[in-house]
């Protein structure tokens, strides 16, 4: 018997009206593992990290956390739709950082790594900046901490707003599209940080990014989204050096010239 | 001469003790129809059921005149069993009038919250009271206070309705001493440069504390 997956998304449909955007989906996740999401835009794959997030409503099928159902509740042995306990319960398993940053702009950088420590998880003040401390320090913005998002750059932002995530401990983390907001030049300081974050910790992450190099090196796995489905997925060698399908190939084919 | 200033200065006092009560009427309904539209305007994104109540609700209470709202309040409630003193009923319609106008206020400055405000949110696993309080009503709220503002001088200048109920605010304070004297230019004259002046200086105030917001939050 394997392991449990961390994440487990089951037969998993979204449609908007006559619209499907994500047909069925099957993907197991383990536990640290790094998966890179990748594919055409309007492939779905952005939805992945926002039904996960509970930012979007599923349509068909189940997403398991560790086992537990993420927007339902096992009742009588049958799956109902969960209530607000159980979906807090479950989502704060998870953190997402956002291509658009999504800072609080009426708050410093350290009030907005300690809003969520403080208000949800019941933290006193002084840990909680002492912790926001360390990881905004982790993200190198320890001298930035009584800065408001607006006096700093995109990619300072973007480090806050992992830092914000990661302070609420959660063990997996998503990323959307994390530098795709981002000036060119301050891309590598927010991969960076990812990288440290893939290095020395044991969280499992999943992103969505236009940034093959980098799916390239920090992957365990790259799935390749087409038309709401997986239309090929594998280790980032074999997936980016001999792709298999033949969409999959005109894709890679497009970027990678392009870029 | 028509005016009288030896008659003007003896009403002076009586004039300037209905003021307070004018002003009275004027700060608790304002402070009803502050608290009350805020309520509204987030129970409609909160309890997303309650919507279609609550905008017939609002709609009711904007499409009739504050006027008929004050005498139902006093002479149709008491039938009711609910009895309310003139300057209650006074103050509690006008505080509910206004609470329907700023509730649209407020709703407008929730409406200019980013969508990813909220999405930040739901990730940090806030919940609905804190992601209102820490969130979303400090950053709604600044960009609104001009308004609200305009609301409060606007509630203000209504509050000679309550003369209709005998509340014993300006108006009807000076009506009175014109029913009494026969004197009505004095007395009009005065509540009318009172309710000027008054205007003029909330103007002044909120002027003031919208400079005093922008310089907190814009940065």
């Amino acid at each position: 018997m394997t392991e449990q997956p961390m994440v487990r998304f089951d037969k998993v449909s979204k449609r908007y009206g006559s619209l499907t955007v994500l047909d069925g989906l099957d993907l197991d996740i383990g536990r640290g593992e790094k998966v890179s999401i990748i594919g055409p835009s309007g492939s779905g794959k952005t939805t992945v990290l926002r039904m996960l997030m509970t930012l979007e409503t599923i349509n068909d099928g189940v997403i398991w956390v560790e086992g537990e159902p993420l927007t339902h509740m096992q009742k009588n042995g049958k799956l109902v739709p969960a209530d607000t306990a159980h979906i807090r319960r479950i989502r704060s398993k998870i953190g997402m950082v956002f291509q658009s940053f999504n800072l609080f702009p009426h708050m410093t950088a350290m009030a907005n790594c300690i809003e969520a420590p403080v208000t949800v998880l019941g933290m006193k003040r002084a840990d909680a900046e002492a912790r926001a401390a360390e990881l905004l320090e982790m993200v190198g913005l320890g001298q930035k901490k009584g800065h408001y998002p607006s006096q700093l750059s995109g990619g300072q932002q973007q480090r806050v707003a992992i830092a914000r995530a990661l302070a609420m401990r959660p063990k997996i983390m998503l990323f959307d599209e994390v530098t795709s907001a981002l000036d060119p030049e301050l891309v590598g300081e927010v991969l960076e940080v990812i990288r440290r974050l893939g290095r020395e910790h044991d969280l499992t992450m999943l992103m969505v990014t236009h940034q093959m190099g980098f799916a390239k090196e920090f992957s365990d796995r790259v799935c390749f989204f087409h038309q709401g489905k997986i239309c090929e997925q594998g280790p980032p060698n074999e997936l980016f050096g001999a792709p298999k399908n033949e969409r999959t190939r005109q894709f890679l084919h497009a970027v990678l010239e392009a870029g | 001469m028509i005016w009288d200033w030896a008659f003007a200065l003896e009403i002076l006092p009586t004039l300037a003790r209905a003021a307070v009560v004018t002003i009275q009427a004027t700060l608790l309904g304002f402070v009803i129809a502050a608290l009350l539209g805020l309520a509204i305007a987030v129970a409609r994104i909160a309890v997303p059921r309650a919507g279609w109540a609550i905008s017939v609700l609002v709609e009711l209470i904007r499409s009739t005149p504050l006027l008929i709202q004050i005498f139902f309040l006093y002479f149709v409630l008491p039938n009711f069993g609910i009895v309310l003193d003139a300057f209650a009923a006074g103050v509690i319609a006008i505080g509910v009038h206004y609470a329907a106008y700023c509730s649209e206020v407020y709703r407008a400055g929730f409406d200019n919250i980013p969508r990813g405000q909220w999405e930040a949110s739901i990730a940090l696993n806030l919940s609905a009271w804190t992601t209102f309080k820490d969130i979303i009503i400090p950053q709604a709220i600044p960009p609104v206070v001009p308004a609200l503002g305009n609301y409060l001088v606007a509630l203000f200048k209504e509050t000679p309705l309550l003369s209709a109920i005998a509340v014993l605010e300006l108006m009807q304070t000076a009506k009175i001493i014109g029913s009494e004297t026969f004197r009505y230019t004095e007395p009009i004259t005065l509540v009318g440069l009172f309710f000027l002046a008054m205007s003029l200086v909330s103007a002044m105030l909120i002027r003031g504390v919208e400079e005093l917001l922008n310089r907190r939050t814009i940065r």
